[in-house]
């Protein structure tokens, strides 16, 4: 059915994680973000898996997932960056910076890198309004930055 | 460790209160002296933000290294580190706070910790350089208290942020926590639902129902499950006062949620939460844990025949489902479409079963209303609007940070007091309250008194607290834009006008940002918008075109000149910009011309060289490489 | 009364049970609000309200915004007003914004004159399109049975709605959010990659032209002129009490003399009838039930009951994909198109001396899952199939118009023997209920050996989703059940893997109704009374027939003595039965 073949273990996993939700359709969003934490991603196979333990159409997995802005059935890169685009970070020049990360990572929002290491998204508000503009890298959240800071910072990250 | 009844919660109290006592001590004293452990102050507690913001400014290093140089100077057993949440200060953190002398300071790097505990910890000796100095008279202010940031603030909501554990529910205890609750389940639920009404509370959600009223709706729907949600999507790009509530004081909300079930007769509690928000999670669970633990979460609350329990939910990214009808949804598992009203919640929510939805601030007020009483609560505020109200105070403002007014300030005095003013002296333009359903206020709006009818009649709303500062430099047609893009992007695309109508208003606003609008445009943006409103499903659509109407009706001239005559005053909108150069000052030298990456720059080396304005793509470019300041922008 | 509110809309006082929206409200005083999304075919399980469209916007006094008359109830005192200047600009920008963002090219639409948002647009007096913009990028397919084109689709969700509350198939639904919303298969996979059914329910609901029928009719008019082919003809019980409603006529009216007239007008050889193929159904079907029956109270514990009618490919679809561990339950026999087309390609073509590649069997049905039947490979012999291929009730009326037959002046026809000849059983297949009262009518008295005393069966009669009922056959209770919709059939599956299912024989239609209002019939645009009328008309036809029991019709007798020699011989089951696969998706 699908190009992507799943590992036996990934579909235990998966299977696993409904069971841990007593495979009830009402927390098929708390399913769906664990899985996703735990693959990275939410391809076809996977929803299918939960659609069947869940015993529901597939297509209303699939309609959750692409639904969510924070589910994806593409895998990000290795390590995910996203600019807040929220108000206090826009008002304080946030598009200038993600026009930064586009020109310094070559890619475009919602893309990753060709070596699969960077991926680039927005995101509305981490709450830090108070350091805007605001960037998360992986877990780490860069507050204050400058689009003149963006190389430097991406740099940090070379293997 | 179970606690089984209202006076085992009280001696569980008083014996918290020790542990608190030097904080308790200091926050209703001004000491103007430091103190350290040379000085013969036996106690002291450091009191490292562990809120978002400082987080990100690597706090939890501070934390860290506090430790590491307390165990190194053998003091440890002395001097205790404590984690609280959000001071609110964020502009200027991480916050290191010392009590009990109060010392306040402001963006502390992990490398000023040894110094702190050296200087002052063992020495007494405030670190000068690390303290807040006032941008008024320029002098170093030690104690908060003393700071205009604070001095105007009335902390309700934010009664325990910044000053207790959150991940220690005696801390809480400490403060009164869970006393509301003890007594309310001592007294009939119909009174305590009657102290709510009284108090005067409306929702903090942003549409400002009275909360009293909407309890008495819930608690008229019997069934056997029955259902408590907190709302703590908190969508609003750019407010964090939920988040900081839950952050800081956790235990407020779960409280609440509790004397609410208490009230309209249901048992169940569920906290619908941004994903994106893995702290408030965390400090959420450690709360629901503990109070498990000390079975004020369970079955048989403090000996009663109440029994409540709280689950949390997760959202996933999309702002519709701050929306109660969508956010329900969503915790079923479906996609977040809100669905027509009625039927509400209260009658039809969670799989059906009644529901009662409250916003994570309003929820917070709870607790403090009961302890304190309606009359108290009510005597804060103005007539319709009782109380106080979180701001999320952002933008292009000095003191950027999270703070709590009575109701009825002014938006000078949160601007101009609170907020420090516009930063680096530019012109004040516009304050944006009430996020993206909100509106753009101006000049002529700062001395209103802030509630939700004059907000509403202003032109904009409450909405959840957001308050975004502009200066000058920001173009208002843009503005709307950027809060359109918003709804575009979150619109769920179940009814038409929001669908394709906020669609069509965002590319009408794209042609007049570049500069390809006609005044027919403007024209079809304003019933565009009106439309929108009267016909739109849900709140989202309904008040999606508040952005561009308020700008259109305060900032009208800046929509004409965008058209009319192609210029965007605030050099935002670059299609506008016409970059030229000045032959006096140009020396020639060509290094703008190399750094062209359109080539739109020719000229003869020494001789002024010029920008075809055909070519050129607005980059901007040239204005950083030219070292004459020749280069102009229009 | 006690249970009705009072109300004004547009002036004009009203007095409505309470529980009614503003949109019937009205319509019961005659003010026809323009709706677009909202479906709601009373009696039946069929609704979808979403309140998506906004086109049926009013103004109610004290309220800040317009609401959806269609989804809000009316209150005590409410004072509606459903044409005000702010109503009327609001409705306009609404449509203007849907076509908008739509291709507007209704000359070249398959819906064009049947589509309700080119009906709005015109009633709506819209002269322009104010508003240009982006045009949301959507996939167009075309399968067996359906074609889509997601261009077309203005997001009504009532085919979400059909697909998931009412079949639970569950493929059809919306995906993504905002403007880039689309309804979408799962996955976004072609249909034939999911477990549609190709009941055709969605296309029949779609008020757009984005989900219509596969159009055979280019392919047929060719054959038609092909002098090297012999072109047949087999229309289907509920064509004839739908297909006048394309010219006009009053829902309920019979057109079989018609309907065969037209058919040869168009240029078929012959036309035959395929309540023959329902007569024949009933003989083999009932001989299987009574086979398991005698098994049963022989003592057989193997034996599997229920028996369930198999004559609607969606059904048969649906249990691939979801029972695949059920599917010893159902009947063998094909469905009467199926077995009309086998007897065509053998029994008759020898008879005439005919050689099969020159034969094509075009059947004519309510239906467009018996197009995708037509395709399976089991009803193909060396890959000519059984039936050619299929044209919908639809598709024949604009064939009709398109080949300058003025319908009005067609006279009566009869249909070409042998396979013309039917009784009135055959005839209520196009009702649910039909397949059931049928059988019944040939079991009752072949087990009992007496003649029925009276032969409707009104017990399994109606709209209701399940029926049940009870008939003695000689002191022995035959227990039956008779389901419609898919939903309706997936409780009833559901329970017999529990082991709950307590009938002896099922009968299962996948539309609503039955054939009647299947995804190939004329459009019904919500209204539940032309189901209504064409359910009655079947009942009609029923009575007004000679012969009303399938055993009776002697060309089926001549059939069997000729040719097959008796139900579920040899021959029969290498023509007339059929087996199924497990088509589940891992
Ligand atoms: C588009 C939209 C987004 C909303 N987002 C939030 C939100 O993030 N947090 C919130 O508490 N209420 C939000 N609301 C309001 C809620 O629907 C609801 O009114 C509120 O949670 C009720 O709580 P309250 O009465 O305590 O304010 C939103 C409403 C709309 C229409
Ligand atoms: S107004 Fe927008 S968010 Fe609300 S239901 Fe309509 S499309 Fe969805
Ligand atoms: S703004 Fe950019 S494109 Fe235009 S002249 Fe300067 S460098 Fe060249
Ligand atoms: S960089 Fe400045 S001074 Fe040099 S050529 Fe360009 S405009 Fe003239
Ligand atoms: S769907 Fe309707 S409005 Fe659209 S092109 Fe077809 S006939 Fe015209
Ligand atoms: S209706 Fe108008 S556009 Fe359509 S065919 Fe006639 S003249 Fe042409
Ligand atoms: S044909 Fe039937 S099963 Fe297939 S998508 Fe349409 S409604 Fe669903
Ligand atoms: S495909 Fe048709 S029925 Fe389905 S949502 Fe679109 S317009 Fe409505
Ligand atoms: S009920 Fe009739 S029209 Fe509908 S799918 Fe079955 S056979 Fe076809
Ligand atoms: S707006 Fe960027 S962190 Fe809040
Ligand atoms: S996060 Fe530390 S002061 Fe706000
Ligand atoms: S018909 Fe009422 S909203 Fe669509």
């Amino acid at each position: 059915m699908s190009e992507f073949k799943l590992s036996c273990e990934a579909a235990r996993e998966v299977e696993e994680i409904c069971e841990k939700f007593h495979n009830d359709p009402g927390e098929l969003i708390s399913i769906l973000h664990e899985t996703q934490s735990k693959l990275g991603y939410l391809p076809e196979p996977v929803q299918r898996i939960i659609a069947r333990k869940l015993s529901i159409a597939p297509q209303k997995v699939y309609g959750v997932v692409t639904f969510y802005s924070f589910f994806t059935m593409t895998p990000k890169g290795r390590i995910p960056i996203s600019v807040c685009l929220g108000t206090a970070c826009y008002v304080r020049g946030a598009d200038k910076l993600l026009e930064e990360f586009k020109r310094v990572l070559g890619i475009d929002v919602g893309e990753t890198t060709p070596d699969g290491k960077f991926s680039l998204d927005c995101l509305r508000c981490v709450g830090a309004c108070g350091l805007a503009p605001v960037a998360t890298i992986g877990d780490k959240v860069y507050g204050r930055l400058n689009p003149s800071d963006i190389k430097k910072i991406v740099a940090e990250y070379a293997d | 460790m179970k606690i089984r009844s209202a006076d085992a919660l009280e001696s569980i109290r008083r014996e918290a209160l020790k542990a608190l006592s030097v904080r308790e001590a200091a926050n209703s004293s001004v000491l103007e002296s430091a103190s350290g452990l040379d000085k013969g102050t036996p106690h002291m507690e450091i009191l490292c933000c562990g809120g978002t913001g400082c987080k990100a400014s690597e706090s939890s290093k501070i934390v860290d290294n506090f430790n590491q140089a307390l165990a190194a100077h053998g003091i440890a057993d002395k001097v205790k580190v404590i984690v609280p949440g959000c001071f609110g200060f964020c502009e200027k953190g991480p916050i290191v706070k010392i009590v009990p002398d109060n010392t306040f300071y402001t963006s502390v790097r992990p490398e000023d910790v040894e110094e702190i505990v050296v200087s002052h910890i063992i020495g007494g000796e405030r670190v000068e350089r690390l303290l807040y100095t006032d941008p008024g008279s320029g002098s170093h202010i030690s104690d908060s208290k003393h700071m205009n940031f604070y001095r105007k603030q009335l902390r309700i909501a934010l009664r325990n942020c910044g000053f207790i554990d959150p991940e220690n529910i005696l801390d809480y205890i400490a403060r009164d926590g869970y006393k509301a609750l003890a007594d309310s389940l001592q007294r009939d639920s119909l009174e305590v639902l009657a102290d709510i009404k009284a108090s005067g509370l409306r929702g903090r959600g942003g549409a400002g129902f009275p909360t009293g009223v909407k309890w008495e709706i819930a608690r008229k729907f019997n069934a056997p499950h029955k259902y408590v949600v907190c709302n703590a999507d908190e969508g609003d790009p750019g407010a964090f006062m939920d988040r900081s509530i839950m952050e800081g004081d956790p235990n407020s909300v779960i409280e609440a949620m509790m004397i609410c079930g208490y009230c309209i007769n249901a048992n169940h509690g569920l906290i619908y939460i941004r994903a994106e928000y893995p702290l408030a999670v965390h400090r959420l669970q450690v709360a629901i844990a503990q109070a498990r633990e000390y079975g004020l979460l369970g079955d048989n609350i403090l000996g009663t025949d109440f029994c409540f329990d709280i689950e949390i939910r997760y959202g996933a990214g999309a702002f519709v489902c701050g929306e109660e009808t969508a956010l329900i949804h969503s915790m079923e598992g479906k996609r977040g479409e809100p669905t027509l009203k009625p039927p509400f919640p209260a009658e039809a929510g969670y799989f059906g079963n009644p529901t009662n939805v409250n916003n994570v601030e309003t929820l917070a007020n709870v607790p403090v209303i009961l302890t304190k009483g309606p009359a108290w609560f009510s005597s804060i505020g103005t007539e319709k609007s009782k109380g106080t109200k979180v701001f999320a105070l952002a933008g292009k403002i000095n003191n950027v940070g999270l703070i709590e007014v009575p109701m009825g300030t002014t938006l000078r005095e949160i601007i101009y007091d609170i907020g420090g003013g516009v930063k680096n002296g530019k012109k004040f333009k516009a304050v944006q309250t009430g996020g993206p359903s909100g509106g753009c206020l101006t000049e002529k709006h700062l001395d209103i008194p802030i509630d939700y009818e004059s907000l509403a009649a202003a032109g904009s709303m409450m909405g959840s607290g957001g308050m975004i500062v502009m200066d000058e430099d920001d173009c208002m047609v843009s503005v709307a834009k950027f809060f359109l893009e918003f709804t575009v992007g979150e619109s769920c695309g179940k009814c038409t006008p929001c669908r394709i109508g906020n669609k069509r208003m965002l590319e009408i606003l794209d042609r007049i940002t570049d500069g390809r609008g006609t005044m027919e445009d403007i024209d079809k943006l304003e019933n565009l918008a009106k439309v929108i409103k009267d016909t739109a499903l849900c709140g989202l659509g309904q008040t999606s075109p508040n952005p561009v109407l308020s700008t259109l009706s305060n900032f009208r001239e800046e929509y004409e000149e965008h058209v009319k005559d192609h210029v965007c005053r605030a050099h935002k909108c670059k299609a506008l910009l016409t970059y030229a150069i000045d032959p006096v000052l140009c020396k020639g030298c060509s290094a703008c011309a190399r750094g062209c990456p359109a080539d739109a720059i020719t000229g003869e080396v020494r001789k002024p060289f010029s920008i075809n304005p055909d070519k050129c793509i607005r980059c901007g470019m040239c204005i950083s490489r030219c070292k004459f300041g020749a280069i102009k922008v229009y | 009364m006690e249970n009705m509110i009072n109300l004004l809309i547009d002036k004009r006082p009203v007095s409505v049970p309470k529980g009614t929206t503003v949109l019937d409200a009205a319509a019961s005083i005659g003010i026809n609000i323009p709706a677009l999304c909202h479906m709601d075919l009373k009696g039946t399980c069929v609704k979808s309200s979403p309140a998506a469209c906004r086109i049926c916007v009013v103004e109610i006094e004290g309220r800040r915004n317009l609401a959806p008359s269609c989804a809000t109830m009316v209150t005590e005192g409410m004072v509606v007003s459903t044409n005000s200047a702010r109503v009327v600009r609001a409705r306009k920008t609404v449509a203007e914004l849907i076509l908008s963002d739509h291709p507007n090219d209704c000359l070249t639409c398959p819906k064009c004159n049947h589509c309700e948002l080119q009906q709005l647009v015109t009633r709506f007096n819209i002269r322009e399109m104010p508003y240009k913009g982006e045009q949301s990028e959507r996939k167009k397919e075309v399968t067996a049975a359906i074609t889509r084109n997601m261009d077309k689709c203005i997001l009504c969700r009532r085919c979400e709605s059909m697909c998931n509350s009412v079949q639970t198939v569950g493929v059809l639904g919306a995906v993504k959010r905002g403007f880039e919303t689309t309804i979408a298969p799962t996955f976004d996979r072609m249909f034939s990659e999911t477990d549609c059914t190709y009941c055709g329910q969605c296309v029949a609901v779609c008020p757009t032209g984005a989900l219509t029928e596969r159009d055979n009719t280019d392919r047929l008019l060719e054959d038609l002129n092909n002098p090297d082919k012999i072109v047949i003809a087999q229309p289907a019980p509920a064509v004839r009490v739908a297909l006048g409603e394309e010219f006009g006529m009053e829902p309920g009216t019979i057109v079989t003399g018609k309907l065969a007239a037209s058919l040869r007008a168009l240029g078929f050889d012959y036309v035959f009838d395929t309540d023959f193929g329902a007569d024949l159904t009933i003989m083999e079907e009932g001989a299987e039930i009574l086979h398991r029956l005698k098994a049963f109270l022989g003592g057989d514990k193997n034996v599997k009951l229920p028996i369930m009618t198999s004559c609607c490919p969606a059904w048969v679809n649906f249990y691939e994909h979801n029972y695949p561990d059920l599917l010893e339950y159902p009947s063998s026999a094909k469905s009467p198109a199926q077995m009309f087309g086998a007897i065509a390609k053998t029994y008759w073509a020898q008879k005439m001396g005919i050689p099969r590649e020159k034969l094509v069997v075009v059947s004519v049905m309510p239906c467009l899952a018996k197009k995708f039947e037509c395709e399976r490979e089991e009803f193909k012999v060396d890959g000519n199939p059984d039936v050619d291929y299929s044209i919908s009730t639809r598709e024949l009326a604009r064939l009709i118009k398109r080949s300058n037959i003025d319908w009005n002046k067609l006279p009566d026809e009869d249909f070409d023997k042998p396979l013309g000849e039917s009784s009135g059983a055959a005839a209520i297949f196009g009702a649910t209920g039909g397949v059931m009262e049928a059988a019944l009518r040939t079991v009752y008295e072949v087990y009992t050996g007496k003649t029925l005393p009276r032969i409707e069966f009104t017990q399994v009669r109606g709209l209701d989703g399940i029926k049940e009922a009870e008939i003695d056959l000689n002191g022995f209770k035959l227990k039956v059940c008779v389901a419609h919709t898919l939903g309706n059939a997936r409780i009833l599956m559901d329970k017999l893997r529990a082991g709950e299912l307590p009938y002896h024989v099922v009968e299962v239609m996948a539309c609503p109704g039955g054939c009647i209002d299947g995804g190939g019939q004329p459009y019904h645009h919500g209204n539940v009374d032309i189901i209504k009328a064409r359910a009655k008309a079947i009942y009609a036809e029923d009575s007004g027939k000679p012969i009303r029991k399938s055993h009776e019709n002697p060309d089926i007798q001549k059939l069997y003595k000729e040719f097959l020699g008796e139900p579920l011989s040899e021959r029969s089951h290498q023509l007339l039965h059929t087996h199924y696969f497990d088509k589940s998706i891992k």
